[in-house]
């Protein structure tokens, strides 16, 4: 996983909430086998509708997406985030994500940032009033500092020092082989296998 | 100190848990299917790492599978999804992985098959790359959706990295009518507490309405939980889960069974236990319900009408259901029985066990579905589906002009072939109503397999407490 310190970028407001993982990629781009080549169906039904965000040429290249409460609701679809990044987003913010899109946001390295609704807002109106104008999302610090706007956010630890050193899930957990390989020692003879081995 | 059942399942597989690290869980049961795996099987082949441990993997093919009867690979709705069943095929194969493909005998939705062969026993930790895993919770399991690097992660190390959820009691308790099942009771829970209620959160079921469910409507209980925002969804096992479990072809026999039984028993929350979060709902006047808009919160009575934007106060809720309204093709005020739909869907990991088709078929009985709609039936494995056709189920659903499937999860998830074209409205069994989920364009009402038998019938919703 690529390491997350800081990213500064301009905003794309998504002025929705319960924007669900169907919405962000549905569910035909879940055939490809890859992890890339998904930008195409990003928010591909409301990219059908010209006045849409991404369809705005002002908004083109923005890498900080600020969308309503509740977002990456649904299905587990780890396609929904690889769909942003591919489409070039290194940020998401809103009030609320679902647990399963911002545990799968965080394997991936994609920053998920909550703020209150009133920095939302705050946001939104500063991306309309100039789409150029840059936020700047500080890991390290903690905070989101914007034109007019300075606000904290919180990650908890452990998972800040995941993203900040890009450190890699598996090779963590494989050196605690032997903790697993203990437990399984103890494991209850009446779990099933579904094979011989 | 008194523990919850879901504290207990957890305590029972933390393989470490250090200050400052993400606790480290074991899974007792891997599921996996064609539409999330690929991406992490390609990551262990780059790693040069095995599967961790191949005898507690089950790999199955459901989401790209055509269901036209006697189907073949010919069927498969395109070259991708061929791609993705020959992927996870070859998959299975180059790791060791018990595979039920697309003409096993066995195969079936994966949150169907597993509770089926008993290879989701209660006490167990199990994950899927698919959110609606809460479902096999109903027997007492701590079973939760995971992404593709988790699956990566939990087949190179049986392990996942968690930090511990919350816990929820929802106690539901009153009688329910003649015709109100489980379903109504899942929309009328996230109708009443939002889709976001349980984030966080595991939720427990309990209360005198949940324990006289039988488990498949526990399983649809669940299986909603996470349209509550809930990380899983339990039920504690009781006597009814022993029976149900007994004999499974997975689950032990004999002694061990014995044994394995009387630890199940244990895992009920004990009196006391402290939950983080509480709700109570009585359910002794619900009617059925169907939902209106574009998420499983925005549910009606049968009995009801469409609701008024103009009466919500808040800006962004008010703009939200107007959105919702327009998506689906509706009016303010609107009665819900006089919406008519073009589609009726049976099935899905939500509704597709035995019982719902039973329900189903005793709605449809010496009855003929409404000219102009197009009603489906999908089993949700080809045991349902044989079980089904040896009850005289499949003879009713055809007699009254239903299409009898083969198993897969369909119109669901609308990328196999089975899906709304833009404008239709559907009835559907299913567990979500989001913009698009059975179809680009396609308008889709959740109901219980009652009301979608009764409403295939009258071309229109309907109540089935009339009939």
């Amino acid at each position: 996983m690529e390491a997350f310190t800081t990213h500064t970028g301009r905003v794309v407001p998504l002025r929705r909430s319960n924007v669900d993982t169907d919405q962000i990629i549905p569910a035909h781009w879940l055939k490809k086998v890859t992890r890339d080549g998904f930008e195409d169906g990003l928010f591909e039904a409301w990219r059908r509708q010209d006045d849409f965000v991404l369809n705005q040429e002002a908004y083109k290249g923005g890498t900080v997406l600020v969308a309503g409460e509740d977002f990456g609701t649904g299905s587990s679809r780890e396609h929904a985030v690889w769909a942003l990044q591919n489409y070039g987003f290194k940020v998401v913010v809103s009030p609320r994500f679902a647990d399963i899109f911002r545990g799968n946001s965080l394997k991936n390295g994609l920053l998920t940032v909550v703020q209150p609704q009133e920095a939302v807002e705050a946001l939104w109106r500063l991306a309309e009033s100039d789409p150029s104008a840059e936020v700047t999302v500080d890991l390290v610090e903690r905070k989101i500092v914007a034109p007019g706007l300075e606000s904290p956010f919180e990650l908890d630890e452990n998972a800040r020092w995941r993203l900040l050193e890009g450190l890699d899930d598996i090779s963590l957990t494989l050196k605690n082989e032997a903790a697993i390989a203990d437990f399984e020692s103890k494991r209850q003879a009446f779990k099933p296998l579904t094979q011989q081995v | 100190m008194p523990r919850t059942m879901f504290e207990k399942i957890w305590d029972a597989h933390v393989v470490r848990d250090e200050p400052g690290e993400v606790p480290m869980l074991y899974i007792d049961r891997h599921l996996t299917h064609e539409a999330t795996s690929p991406q992490a099987f390609a990551g262990l082949r780059a790693r040069k790492l095995p599967v961790h441990r191949p005898d507690s993997v089950v790999a199955v093919i459901d989401h790209n599978v055509p269901t036209v009867p006697g189907r073949r690979l010919i069927d498969v709705v395109d070259d991708q999804s061929v791609m993705c069943i020959e992927t996870m095929e070859e998959n299975a194969r180059d790791f060791g992985v018990k595979l039920l493909d697309m003409n096993d005998a066995d195969q079936g939705i994966v949150h169907v098959v597993g509770p089926e062969l008993g290879l989701s026993l209660p006490g167990m930790t199990v994950v899927c790359g698919d959110s609606h895993t809460s479902t096999h919770g109903a027997l007492g399991i701590f079973a939760v959706g995971i992404g593709t690097s988790e699956v990566e992660h939990v087949l190179a190390t049986q392990c996942l990295l968690q930090q511990k959820p919350r816990t929820m009691n929802i106690v539901v308790d009153g009688v329910l009518a003649p015709g109100v099942t489980a379903k109504d009771i899942a929309l009328a829970v996230i109708r009443k507490l939002g889709t976001d209620v349980g984030t966080h959160h595991v939720i427990e079921f309990s209360g005198s309405a949940v324990r006289s469910l039988t488990i498949e409507g526990r399983m649809t209980l669940c299986n909603m939980a996470i349209e509550a925002g809930a990380r899983a969804g339990m039920v504690a096992p009781d006597d009814v889960t022993i029976e149900y479990v007994r004999g499974r072809r997975f689950a032990p026999s004999g002694e061990l069974f014995e044994l394995a039984a009387a630890q199940w028993k244990q895992l009920a929350s004990d009196p006391g236990a402290r939950f983080d979060a509480e709700h109570h709902l009585d359910v002794g006047e619900l009617v059925p319900q169907v939902t209106w808009g574009t998420n499983p919160g925005m549910v009606a009575d049968v009995t009801g009408t469409v609701p008024d934007p103009a009466a919500e106060s808040d800006p962004a809720t008010r703009a939200g259901l107007e959105q919702a309204l327009e998506y689906m093709g509706l009016e303010p005020g609107q009665r819900i029985q006089d919406v008519g739909v073009d589609t009726v869907f049976i099935g899905s990991c939500t509704n597709s066990r035995l019982e719902d088709l039973r329900i189903a078929a005793g709605f449809a009985a010496g009855k003929r579905v409404a000219e102009g709609v197009r009603a489906i039936v999908v089993p949700g494995s080809m045991n349902v589906r044989r079980q089904a056709e040896e009850e005289g189920l499949a003879d009713i659903f055809r007699e009254a002009g239903f299409e009898w499937r083969e198993a897969g999860c369909s119109m669901c998830i609308a990328m196999n072939g089975d899906r709304l074209a833009p404008g239709e409205r559907c009835a559907s069994t299913s567990n979500r109503n989001f913009e698009g989920r059975q179809g680009r364009g396609g308008r889709t009402h959740l109901v219980s397999p009652g009301t979608a038998a009764a409403t295939a019938v009258a071309g229109r919703f309907a109540d089935v407490r009339d009939l």
